[in-house]
């Protein structure tokens, strides 16, 4: 057991250190920051706020792992995002009940995911064009969902997954520990894990040797849509609306990055989830950070772009050859350079 | 007929059939004038679309050129409003700057050996950021130049107009047709595209290669972002959201493998005006809403994935997956 805790720790080591720094930056500057205090029986502060806000690239981060992990990516998880905030929205306002909305909400969230699987595993299609059908084309379904305006509603029951909160912690941030569990679970405790793995590394081998790949591909995009259905009713649910045009805009790209950040090669094969969440969250305190210590808000997206630069360049496979010495044994870079087809 | 060109020809057959389905409702499509403004509506796309398909020749993607469309207009609006540089000169300026943007994004995926999605969403950020750095507001350019360029214009028969920057992307459009297929830097951008092992051992210098492809991107993003200014004679840090997404959208409806490697320029021109004619449409008729545009375009996209995918698979009978 213990190699096992320690491996775990190297692997996260790289991502808790930034988070670290990023969080004790920013109390410099922000003295208030680290403040956490109770009222109403909930919590508050900068660093609940974080995570709470963080929950949508959070729960997208999730699903988007295991998707890259088979070496797909998912482009359409914005605008899945829109298109199932805007059922959840229209459900709730034509009178069905909080419990039926959810469900069908979810499933279309999961529609949209074996959507997306068919097209990756059963035509074959290379996964960032099979997705970028649905993105180009989601938003125009949710916007024809919504008519074009932004629905509005006043259900308690959906209003409390966006701003409710449970044993002391906002809803969302509940919703995605206990999301993010169960997934690191299902993955981590049984071989989906590793065939997912295998899948990422060498499809036809995997095949081959007798994984039900298109099976496993559907079943990581439907995750992947099922994770951007729940954000997209937490974002709904925040703002009690349904914006056919802004939920979830560029949270694909986000989300792609928290999953780098992590650690998780693009090229597919060993993934981390909890790696992937401690990204969302590295991604979510660098936007509140900035936002904190009074920079000009201009500077937003320059410090962003070189903070992700420069944790990029660390974990870039040239970087980590010339510096091999200082490196974790087994987290060492493979090589990048594409088979030919 | 090569089986290579069997994407193309699809697409210029469906542009037609649908040019002629929609003069079949509305003829006045048909006249010079909606032929004009088609150009000039989406000549900036199509000149940011020419530097796409190069680099998804390639194998890569650019995601950074809507933002540096943006940073280019931000740019020149504030350095013609305090500055009392001649517009060309600060044209030569912008172009240079965003070229060699590329160029260092280029030399980011080569030698860090990043992947090219990663390393240009972060240069998207660094350019939209530049561009909120320059000036957060919607700066209006009202430099004399500027009208004297958008007057000039080609008067076609029956009233048409092909303006400056329409005429522009054509030309853009021509000479990249002459670079992808006259010139050992178009044909070292296929051979790149069809795999990075076996062009290296065929002798292409792939690092000079990916350099001058994002290079030349960076370039053309600029040149559209010079055009977006004077299509809308204005600089907003905001503008141009999204159209790397229509540019691959263009690419890829045009006939370009996004795997690299199989394409041609001209596909893309089609691409463009498929989308341009969609949008016409939908303003002729009047009654659809803006959003059947997004949804028709993606229609479009999956149909011609199909499409592809078919046609390589009669190709290729023999490589069936296990």
């Amino acid at each position: 057991m213990m190699p096992i805790m320690r491996n775990y720790a190297g692997r996260l080591l790289p991502q808790c250190i930034a988070l670290v720094i990023i969080v004790i930056a920013i109390s410099i500057v922000f003295p208030g920051f680290l403040n956490l205090q109770i009222q109403n029986g909930r919590l508050y502060g900068s660093l609940i706020d974080i995570l709470n806000r963080g929950a949508p690239v959070v729960l997208l981060a999730i699903g988007m792992t295991v998707v890259i992990a088979t070496k797909g990516i998912d482009l359409s998880v914005g605008a899945v995002m829109a298109i199932c905030g805007a059922v959840a929205a229209s459900l709730i306002t034509s009178g069905h009940s909080l419990a039926e909305t959810l469900l069908a909400t979810l499933a279309i969230g999961i529609l949209c995911g074996i959507w997306n699987g068919v097209l990756v595993a059963f035509l074959d299609i290379q996964p960032i064009i099979a997705t970028l059908v649905l993105m180009v084309a989601g938003r125009g379904i949710a916007q024809l969902i919504t008519e074009g305006t932004i629905l509005t509603f006043n259900e308690p029951g959906l209003i409390f997954i966006g701003s409710g909160s449970f044993i002391g912690l906002p809803m969302p941030i509940v919703i995605w520990l206990v999301f993010g569990l169960l997934v690191a679970v299902l993955v981590r405790r049984t071989a989906l894990g590793m065939l997912i793995e295998a899948i990422g590394i060498n499809r036809q081998a995997s095949t081959l040797s007798g994984v039900l790949t298109p099976v496993l591909l559907v079943a990581a995009y439907v995750l992947s849509g099922l994770c951007a259905a729940i954000a997209g009713i937490i974002a709904a649910a925040d703002i009690r609306g349904a914006d056919a045009n802004n939920a979830g805009l560029w949270l694909e790209l986000d989300a792609i990055l928290a999953v780098v950040v992590g650690g998780t090669s693009l090229l597919g094969g060993r993934f981390s989830i909890a790696a992937s969440v401690l990204g969302a969250i590295i991604i979510q305190a660098i936007n509140t950070g900035i936002l904190l210590s009074g920079f000009p808000p201009e500077f937003n997206l320059i410090i962003k772009a070189a903070i992700i630069i420069f944790i990029l360049v660390l974990q870039s496979p040239r970087f980590r050859t010339a510096f091999s010495f200082l490196s974790i044994p087994g987290a060492a870079g493979k090589p990048t350079e594409r088979e030919a087809k | 007929m090569k089986q290579k060109y069997l994407p193309l020809t699809a697409t210029i057959l469906i542009f037609v059939l649908s040019y002629a389905l929609c003069a079949a409702q509305y003829p006045n499509i048909l006249s010079t004038r909606v032929i004009g403004n088609l150009l000039t509506d989406n000549a900036f796309l199509g000149i940011a679309a020419v530097g796409m398909t190069f680099v998804i020749l390639s194998g890569g993607i650019d995601l950074s050129i809507g933002a540096v469309i943006a940073f280019a207009g931000v740019f020149l609006a504030v350095v013609l409003e305090h500055g009392s540089m001649h517009p060309l000169v600060a044209f030569a300026l912008l172009l240079t700057i965003t070229t060699l943007f590329g160029a260092l994004m280029g030399a980011i995926i080569h030698y860090l050996e990043m992947p090219a999605f990663i390393v240009t969403l972060a240069g998207m950020f660094l350019a939209r950021g530049m561009a909120f750095v320059l000036s957060i507001d919607s700066v209006p350019i009202k430099h004399p130049f500027y009208g004297t360029l958008k007057s000039l214009y080609y008067k076609l028969p029956g009233g048409g107009r092909i303006t400056l920057i329409g005429g522009l992307m054509l030309l853009v459009f021509a000479i990249g047709i002459l670079i992808a297929h006259r010139t050992r830097f178009g044909t070292n951008i296929y051979a790149l595209g069809g795999g990075t092992a076996t062009a290296k051992l065929m002798g292409v210098p792939v690092a000079a290669t990916t350099v001058r492809i994002y290079a030349l991107s960076g370039l053309l993003a600029g040149l559209s972002g010079i055009v977006f200014s004077l299509y809308t004679s204005a600089g907003y840090s905001l503008a141009a959201v999204g159209v790397e997404l229509d540019a691959i959208t263009a690419v890829v409806i045009g006939g370009t493998l996004l795997t690299g490697g199989s394409g041609f320029v001209a596909g893309t021109l089609v691409g463009i005006l498929i989308q341009g004619l969609i949008q016409t449409y939908i303003t002729f008729d009047g009654t659809l809403s803006s959003w059947w545009t997004k949804i028709l375009i993606g229609l479009l996209l999956f149909a011609f994935i199909l499409l592809q995918k078919g046609i390589i698979h009669l190709s290729r009978p023999e490589r069936q997956r296990a």
